[in-house]
Parts: structure tokens; C-alpha cells; sequence
């Protein structure tokens, strides 16, 4: 496979792109030929220098970079310069690698989905059966109940300043309004602080335990994304994190679904509820994303081992968020006490804890989030 | 599709003949760069494209920027994003008092009988236009453009930067347009508090940068602090790294290993042990926990 050094480079060069591209790179026309672009201006005898031209141009995530590494390995033959080293001193991503390596193989996608056609049933008690207990044909019926939700995310004060009849003087724009009538006073302009969209961070359980649910609550959280696809970001917890935003922001729920089926490779496997939770808060929480945000868990806080952790990573969602809500599926059931490991060490650390079993919990749950 | 593959030799590539050459001159202003910064930074200047990068906070990708500047003698703009920022504080602003002013004194010169389309063309004149740093890295090219914290600004603002880079000019609808002759060297940070969008990196050369290795922290605390002692240097680098990997809420970075030399040689400690270091762990972790964490296990720590 190694493209020798009298033969023209091109075809090996597209070829490596192409492999890359069936590694998961978003590696487009245009990155290929800032590619050939990159290596026409270096010295390609030096496999490090093949290796830099390929990872600046090719690569926009860190989370490319390991596969990157790999596939170049597998294609010019040669070890990436510094690879040993340089996954050792990622120090996000190894965390997240870690815990599928300890869990490979453990839960396989769900992919095949219900066929059956039976007639829809009534909307009124379909609101409020519980969602894990529902037939195919209700199911279907309820993922149209759930495209007629209109979720509204909060707002909170943005820093840029808007038009407004008062506030703060706008000396820009009544400047500007003198100028139009050659320099004679006239009405003086105001601006005030815009409102903007909260952002909404879902966390959605997909183990086990939680299977009958994840699939009503992925369709639930793709309607929310669908409302306002730039400030709401969904996550799913097993026994890895995985991120599925980007899956759920196309339009079509069925196609959205899939995407995001095939990038959780973890469905219905264990739960490390509190190595998620630290997971995501190390990776993308403290960098921004859960701050001033509204937080909501969907999860039935079942815990495996020692739950003090989840109960540390809780205290510090709430010291970022704006507000932590928690929902679970069992909380809604009659005799239900939040006692499991997970949500006993949480609780402390929530603003609500809210049940999540049915349509109608779903609906209270939005003007919640509204409210927040 | 504008990828511009055109092979030109200016005044801004001089020093770069080639990664190693450049990587020479960064080290000659204090700035260690390795091999994938090297490489990075003198594809950016010869391909003209702009470089993205990031990384954990504290691997130096803003001072990546300056030291470029520094070692290719150009000048450095700087612009920090933040939410809220807008073309009015980035790009170019009109000094509208003045001009003001300026109408009021025409007015009274020509005693009531102003021309107004002379008037109005001085108005818009290079005078009133206050330069922000994107306008000014476009008239004052060659320079280095530092965009810093891109991530912090709102996706509308990316769009707007976006245009700006893949044209290198801008056009001012009272004035006209602004184009640079050579397109500035850009260098965009982002600390990934959100994603930034694809249209915006794939204009990029895009490099995630690292902590460094144990000897290459060494001789950057040596060469930014030349009164530390090679013991002290050692010592403090390690510690850090060890550091690095005990899962902290914020790994230390270069700057506070930086920190953390300056305040032991401030208190003349030729060396680091468990007392010196348990006085001054402040300087290296900013959050309780860590300290917790970190002082219950001071002994594995300093090895």
C-alpha cells in the first residue's frame, strides 16, 4: 500500500483521504486539497512530515486525531511521530477511551425497530401511560404526539445591547439620526439588553435499566433540539459518554433516530452515571457548555458500586448550571422514594427532581424547562 | 470554492524556509515550539491559510501568536472575542461626534450655505473611520492577526469572520473597500467551550496542542526564567506533569508551571520539597478540591 517514491504521490495521497473518510473525517473536497497543497510544501520523504501535512489539514476535533494516527499508520506504513506520547497526553479524551475499552462488546445497538401497523389509540389516555409499557402501535402514535410539542427554552439577559423605547442612551445611533437631518437634535435613541436563549443540556441514560424509556426520551429530546437546534445539546450516558447533537439536529425525526443509534454504541449496556457525569463535566460542562445552562438528567439513578462520586460530579453540575433538574422515569409511580445509590447521593445537588414516565410528565417538564 | 494553492514568496515567509527554520527563530525569542506546532505555523505562512488552534489551557496557543509576531518582526493585532462582540468593536467603527463637529464647522464656515455632497464626502472620509483590530490588521498587512477565544463570540459573529478571511477585504458601504495587498497571518484560538462551526474550520489549518514533554517544559522554565536552577527546573517540571495526569477540575497548564518557578525562586527555594511545595501548590491549582486532593498526596507528588 505504500506509494513508492518514483510513482506519482497523487493517487496515494487521495487514497489515504479517501480511507480517512471511511474512518469518519470529515474530509471534504476542499480539506484534500489544502492536503496537496500542505505536502507539496514540505518534504514528503520525512515521514513526519507527511504525517503533520495529513493531521493539519485533514483533522478539526480531537477526536480525530486517534483515528487519524491509526489509519496513518495502516496506510504509508509508518508510525505517527510522537503517537505513544500523544495520546498519553491528551488528557480529555484518553478518560472517555478508557471506559469503552473496559466495556467493549457490552450492549449492541438497537437497530431494529418495531414494524407492526395497528389502529392509533385514544390521545387522551395515551397522554398519560407510562411509556415503557407502550404497544408498537401506540408508540407510533406517540411519536406524533410528540411532533405537535412546542418546547420553548428560557431566556436569560444577552450582553449585546437591542433597539429599545428605554434604557441605556444609544449615542451611536441618535448621532446618527442628527446626522441624517444635517446635524439637528432630535428624538434620542435608547438600547437595553436582549434577551437570549438559555442553553439546554440533555443527559439521557441509555442503559439497561432505563431501555424501555430511551427511545421515547431521544425522540423527546430531538423535538427540543428541533425547537432551537443552536442552544440545546444532548448527551447520552452508559457505560460511556457519547454526544449526539449533531445526530439530532436533522430535521427528519426517523433519519435523526438512526444517526444517533448508530453513534451510541452503548445502548442498553451498564450505567457509571457518576464517570459519565465527570465525563462530561471535565470535557465540555466546565468549558462553557453547563454554564448558566439548564441541565436536565434523564435517569433512573441506578448506580453500580459506590455512588460518592456521582454525588461529587453532581455538587459541581450545580456550582456551573443555572438550574439541575432530574428527571426519573420511577418517580412518578405510586410508593416511589428516591432511595436507589444514585439519586440518594444526587438529590442534595438537584433544583427538582421530576417524574418522567408518561406524555404528560414530558409536557410538565417543558414548561419547567420554560420557566427556569 | 477559494482555496488559494498560489505559491508566492514575500517578506513574511523570509525567515521560514522551512519548519525547522522557523521553529530556530521562535526559539531564539523564548518560545520552544515542537515539531506539529512548527510544521503548523510555517504551513499557515506559506500556504496562506489561517491556523486554528486547540488545546487545553495553558500549551501556548496564544503565545504561539506573539512569539510569531516577535520572530517574523511583524506587528501583532490582537482581538479578543467575548460574547456580545460585534462588527462595530471588531471591524471598524465611525466616529460619529466628530463628525458631527466637522458638519457643525462646515456650516458655520460657508455661513448657511453648505454643498451637500462635498459635505457629505468629507464626512466619509479615512478621518472618521475608527480602525477596530480587523480593519486594522487588513490595512496594516503584513501583519499577525490574533484571534483570540473564538469560541466565546456567538456563531453570527464566526459567519462575519468568515467572509472576512477567505477575502481578505471588507467593504465599507460609505467608504469603499478595504483590501489587504498581503493577506495578514491569522491565528485563531478556541478553548472548545462550544464548537466552533465546520464552514469557519475548514478554511483552517486546524492543530490541537499538547502539554509538552517532561525535557521540553524543562528548557521552556529555563529559558523564560534564566536565574532558575536546573534542580529547581527539573523538579517543578515533573511535579507538574505528574500533576497532569491526577485527574484534577483544571490541569495545570505551562503558564501556571511558570507561576509556580517564579514563586519558588521568589522565595529562594533552590529546590522543591514537601514544605516549599505545600506553601506555594496556590500557585499551580486553583480550585479547593484539587488542593485537597493534591495535598493528601504530597509525597507521591514530588516522587
Amino acid at each position: 500500500m505504500t506509494p513508492s517514491a518514483t510513482t506519482d504521490p497523487l493517487p496515494g495521497l487521495v487514497g489515504f483521504a479517501t480511507a480517512l473518510r471511511e474512518a469518519g473525517l470529515a474530509c471534504d473536497a476542499h480539506r484534500v486539497q489544502a492536503y496537496l497543497a500542505a505536502v507539496e510544501r514540505l518534504d514528503v520523504a520525512d515521514p513526519a512530515q507527511l504525517y503533520w501535512a495529513g493531521r493539519l489539514t485533514l483533522c478539526a476535533d480531537p477526536d480525530d486525531l486517534p483515528r487519524y494516527d491509526q489509519a496513518f499508520a495502516a496506510w504509508f506504513d509508518a508510525d505517527p511521530p510522537r503517537r505513544s506520547r500523544s495520546t498519553a497526553q491528551r488528557p480529555q479524551p484518553p478518560k472517555l477511551a478508557a471506559l469503552v475499552a473496559q466495556h467493549e462488546g457490552e450492549g449492541a445497538a438497537d437497530s431494529d425497530g418495531e414494524q407492526l401497523s395497528v389502529a392509533a389509540s385514544d390521545t387522551e389516555v395515551l397522554r398519560d401511560r407510562d411509556l415503557g409499557e407502550l404497544s408498537p402501535a401506540e408508540r407510533r402514535h406517540l411519536r406524533e404526539l410528540f411532533e405537535r410539542l412546542r418546547p420553548r427554552l428560557s431566556t436569560r439577559s444577552s450582553l449585546r445591547y437591542r433597539q429599545a423605547r428605554r434604557g441605556r442612551l444609544d449615542p451611536g445611533r441618535t448621532l446618527r439620526a442628527m446626522l441624517a437631518r444635517g446635524g439637528e437634535p432630535g428624538r434620542l435613541a435608547y438600547s437595553r439588553h436582549g434577551p437570549r436563549t438559555r442553553r439546554l443540556v440533555l443527559l439521557v441514560d441509555v442503559s439497561g435499566s432505563m431501555n424501555p424509556y430511551a427511545d421515547s426520551l431521544l425522540r423527546f429530546a430531538h423535538v427540543v433540539t428541533r425547537a432551537a437546534p443552536a442552544s440545546v445539546e444532548t448527551f447520552t450516558l452508559g457505560t460511556r459518554l457519547t454526544r449526539v447533537s449533531r445526530q439530532l439536529r436533522q430535521r427528519d425525526p426517523e433519519r435523526a433516530m438512526l444517526a444517533a443509534g448508530h453513534a451510541v454504541p452503548d445502548f442498553a449496556g451498564g450505567t457509571r452515571l457518576g464517570e459519565n457525569l465527570r465525563a462530561f463535566l471535565d470535557r465540555w460542562g466546565q468549558r462553557g457548555m453547563a454554564r448558566r445552562a439548564v441541565v436536565v438528567v434523564f435517569s433512573d439513578g441506578w448506580e453500580r458500586g459506590d455512588a460518592s462520586l456521582l454525588g461529587e460530579q453532581a455538587a459541581r453540575l450545580r456550582r456551573l448550571a443555572h438550574r439541575v433538574l432530574w428527571v426519573n422515569p420511577h418517580a412518578g409511580r405510586a410508593g416511589y422514594a428516591p432511595v436507589q445509590s444514585g439519586i440518594a447521593a444526587a438529590l442534595p445537588h438537584l433544583d427538582r427532581l421530576l417524574a418522567g414516565h408518561s406524555l404528560a410528565t414530558l409536557e410538565r417538564l417543558l414548561v419547567e424547562i420554560r420557566d427556569a | 470554492m477559494t482555496g488559494d494553492t498560489t505559491d508566492t514568496t514575500d517578506t513574511t515567509t523570509e525567515p521560514a524556509g522551512s519548519p525547522e527554520k522557523l521553529a530556530h527563530v521562535l526559539e531564539g525569542i523564548g518560545y520552544l515550539a515542537d515539531e506539529g506546532v512548527a510544521t503548523a505555523a510555517y504551513l499557515a505562512i506559506r500556504m496562506r491559510k489561517p491556523l486554528f488552534c486547540e488545546g487545553e489551557p495553558g500549551t501556548g496557543k496564544t503565545s504561539l501568536a506573539v512569539a510569531l509576531a516577535d520572530g517574523l518582526g511583524l506587528p501583532l493585532i490582537r482581538l479578543q472575542c467575548h460574547e456580545g462582540i460585534d462588527a462595530a468593536q471588531a471591524l471598524y467603527e465611525w466616529d460619529f461626534p466628530r463628525q458631527l463637529l466637522h458638519l457643525r464647522a462646515l456650516e458655520a464656515a460657508e455661513g448657511g450655505h453648505l454643498d451637500v455632497d462635498t459635505a457629505e464626502q468629507s464626512l466619509y472620509t479615512e478621518r472618521f473611520l475608527l480602525a477596530r483590530p480587523l480593519l486594522r490588521a487588513l490595512t496594516s498587512a503584513p501583519c499577525v492577526l490574533l484571534v483570540d477565544e473564538i469560541d466565546r463570540a456567538d456563531d453570527e459573529f464566526e459567519a462575519f469572520l468568515l467572509e472576512l478571511l477567505s477575502e481578505n477585504a471588507v467593504s465599507i458601504p460609505e467608504y469603499g473597500e478595504v483590501r489587504a495587498e498581503v493577506p495578514p497571518l491569522v491565528i485563531l484560538t478556541s478553548n472548545r467551550t462550544r464548537e466552533v462551526h465546520d464552514a469557519l474550520k475548514r478554511r483552517c489549518l486546524y492543530h490541537w496542542l499538547e502539554h509538552p514533554s517532561v525535557e521540553r517544559e524543562i528548557a521552556i522554565l529555563r529559558s523564560r526564567l534564566p536565574g532558575i536552577g536546573e534542580r529547581l527546573a527539573g523538579q517543578v517540571a515533573e511535579a507538574v506533569h505528574r500533576l497532569r495526569g491526577m485527574e484534577l477540575l483544571k490541569p495545570p497548564g505551562v503558564a501556571e508551571a511558570l507561576d509556580w518557578a517564579r514563586a519558588l525562586a521568589a522565595l529562594d527555594r533552590a529546590e522543591l520539597d514537601a514544605a516549599a511545595a505545600a506553601a506555594t501548590l496556590g500557585a499551580v491549582l486553583k480550585y479547593s478540591e484539587d488542593l485537597d486532593r493534591v495535598r493528601a498526596r504530597l509525597d507521591t507528588l514530588l516522587g
